[in-house]
């Protein structure tokens, strides 16, 4: 037993190192998992580890692959073969190959694992992107003028109830209450519903028209999604990609550096449709749920022409509470929709809203905090 | 509540006969998860698309283990009134009136015996943490995604040490911990600190052999031909990247739906006017509706034969 402690000790650092949050809590109830089972089934103990250590479908992927890695053993093991070569047995019997398998493994393997994550990406023709870092004073910037933002959406109602000085309905139980402690003297006391800001939902364009202003959007982003709770962030070009966990780090510049260490299509081209097509099916039931407010942050340029833009477009405004559209192309006040893109884009949008500037955050926010104004589709 | 009580499963293979006992064909994975969540008392959380079965796991698990099942249905705004406990205050109410009228007020004693259990509402999560005759009972918490953030922070006090407070009672207790299940639509990412309590499984669409004997488990009275073609084409649908991929409930209604029409066999006119019972959005059903539908039916006819 204590050799299998030592590896799943083992494989929770491999874990960590591949980032699932493997702690040492997890580890403690792998171990009891693992106690109660018949260890000599590699398929059941990939079942029981998983369900300890995993904790979002998205990891099981990632698990499933440093498992591989980890015990490694010859191709999945026919489950009822009493002579499978399993853990438990490798432990006793073949010390040797499980040396072997660890000096493998031992230091060099995790570094392994991140090139076959990465590998899966590589027929595309990737960029990187460095920001300039930010300097203090900026940060501070940043944080003040966020608390300035006022989006143009109305805090809603929520179904939880708060006791308050004003009229709404008869709150029975701080009545009750107050009656028992008084003596019986009935005093009303009313309750109103719970006001909170809806979640919010942001598609940030990235392509290489969008490029010189990515750096300022991404310091918005990030201030935006420390500022309230229920932020999700999605960057999209030729493909979606959801950076809200990498965005959520309180430090702008390491969060803004996690985000283009994970956003491999930085500058390419724009496929709008496809990259909302892929929100609608994967994303939208999952955060638009709650009466979401979304911001589309785009200049409407698409490669594919606006093939298909349109009923996508549809599918996200009918599933969000308020589809808010926000264009740095548009500078001039005459300007007319002449891209395929923006015009099957326009008519599913409750607000549109041109930015003259871009290039500061004041803009920005100064833009997004106009009053609503109706669109005319 | 019905029938006796049985005694836990003692292996995976055991836990997988005791669901299939009830209807429930589980795969490997479902099955481990499930007997170390039983075994080590730890909550059991399920997460997957709508309609693959996860309700229905705490449903079985209650019928085949002979254990009453506490259901929370959750939903935006569940608060602690709703689901722990509550007064009753018009009988409180009424029980000072009384007193008052037979003239003994005395605040202290009054104060007391308002406050009695007689008078206390019990609510799902109250009553999964009582004792129950025929065992610990099996608590689904279902649907936790529909509820707001506060409300999963008080859970999970619940869930780590299975006691309850009530300021006027004092603390509840579980002599033996329920048996919990918690599932999530994933329509908002539920907090890890619950996730870390619980032994998590993901529950995937089924393949076509398991789905088959779903099918066969669930209406025993389906033509076998039928059954496999139903199931080809759903199979064939959730390839399509639809908006909403029918799930195994709908496969369900679907073969029950050609049943009530009649229906040996797929065919153009049937499937399209019963279209409706496995597609739920307008886009999904045109799209479906005419070639790729009779696609459909062509290839289900030949890989059911």
């Amino acid at each position: 037993m204590n050799a299998l402690a030592a590896n799943v000790m083992h494989f929770a650092r491999v874990l960590r190192r591949v980032g699932l949050p493997a702690g040492p809590d997890k580890v403690t109830v792998a171990l009891e998992a693992l106690q109660v089972l018949n260890v000599g089934r590699r398929r059941d103990v990939f079942h029981a580890l998983q369900a300890v250590f995993v904790e979002r479908h998205a990891q099981s992927e990632l698990f499933r692959l440093a498992f591989d890695r980890f015990w490694r053993a010859p191709e999945d093991v026919a489950p009822n073969t009493p002579s499978a070569p399993g853990l438990g047995e490798a432990t006793t019997q073949h010390p040797r190959r499980i040396d072997e398998a660890f000096g493998a493994r031992g230091a060099d393997a995790p570094t392994n694992l991140p090139d076959v994550i990465a590998g899966w990406s590589a027929a595309e023709s990737l960029r990187a992107k460095d920001f300039e870092s930010m300097n203090a004073t900026e940060i501070a910037d940043a944080r003040r003028l966020i608390a300035t933002l006022r989006l143009p959406i109305h805090e809603v109602a929520t179904r939880r109830f708060r006791s308050g000085a004003t009229r709404g309905r008869v709150d029975v139980r701080a009545m009750f209450k107050s009656m028992v402690r008084g003596g019986g003297v009935v005093e009303l006391k009313y309750k109103q519903r719970a006001m909170r800001r809806p979640p919010l939902v942001v598609l940030c364009d990235i392509s290489g028209s969008m490029a010189p202003y990515a750096r300022m959007l991404l310091h918005f982003l990030h201030a935006v999604t420390n500022d309230r709770d229920r932020v999700h962030v999605f960057l999209f070009g030729t493909r979606l990609t959801n950076v809200t966990r990498e965005l959520a780090h309180r430090d702008p510049d390491e969060a803004i550096a996690r985000v283009t260490a994970s956003v491999k299509d930085w500058s390419g081209g724009t496929r709008i449709g496809d990259a909302l097509a892929t929100f609608n099916r994967l994303w939208s039931r999952r955060v638009l749920a709650q009466g979401a407010v979304t911001l589309l942050i785009s200049d409407g340029l698409d490669r594919d022409g606006g093939e298909g833009l349109g009923t996508e477009m549809e599918r996200l405004h009918r599933s969000c509470r308020r589809l808010i559209w926000l264009n740095p192309l548009l500078r001039y006040a005459a300007f007319e929709p002449k891209s395929a893109g923006i015009r099957a884009m326009l008519p599913h949008v409750d607000d549109f809203r041109p930015v003259h500037n871009l290039d500061s955050l004041v803009d920005l926010i100064a833009a997004l905090s106009m009053p609503v104004r109706r669109m005319a589709a | 509540m019905s029938s006796p009580a049985t005694a836990l499963p003692s292996s995976i293979d055991d836990t997988a006969e005791l669901l299939r006992g009830g209807g429930y064909i589980a795969d490997r994975a479902l099955a481990t998860s499930l007997f170390l969540a039983l075994k080590l008392k730890r909550p059991l959380f399920l997460e997957g698309e709508a309609g693959v079965g996860k309700t229905e796991v705490a449903k079985v698990l209650a019928r085949t283990l002979g254990r009453d099942l506490v259901r929370l249905q959750c939903y935006e705004g569940l608060d602690i009134n709703t689901a722990v406990y509550e007064w009753n205050y018009p009988r409180q109410m009424m029980a000072i009136r009384l007193a008052e009228a037979s003239g003994r007020g005395q605040e202290a004693a009054l104060a007391r015996d308002i406050y009695a259990p007689e008078y206390l509402i019990k609510r799902p999560l109250l009553r999964a943490l009582e004792p129950h005759k025929s065992g610990a009972p099996v608590l689904l918490i279902d649907e936790l995604d529909r509820t707001d953030e506060p409300f999963e922070a008080f859970l999970l006090e619940i869930l780590s040490d299975y006691q309850i407070t009530i300021p006027e009672l004092g603390t509840m207790r579980s002599t033996e911990p329920p048996i919990v299940i918690v599932t999530s639509n994933r329509t908002r990412e539920v907090h890890d600190a619950i996730k870390r309590r619980c032994l998590y499984q993901w529950l995937d669409y089924p393949d076509a052999a398991r789905e088959r004997a779903i099918l066969k488990a669930r209406l025993p009275n389906a033509g076998e031909k039928l059954s496999a073609q139903v199931v080809a084409f759903v199979q064939m649908l959730r390839g399509l990247e639809l908006f909403k991929p029918p799930g195994l409930a709908e496969t369900i209604d679907w073969a029950q739906a050609l049943m009530v029409l009649d229906a040996v066999e797929l065919e153009q006119g049937a499937v399209e006017a019963t279209l409706g019972v496995v597609l739920k959005y307008q886009d999904d059903i045109t799209r479906v509706r005419g070639e790729i539908a009779s696609r459909g039916i062509e290839q289900a006819l030949v890989a059911a034969r």
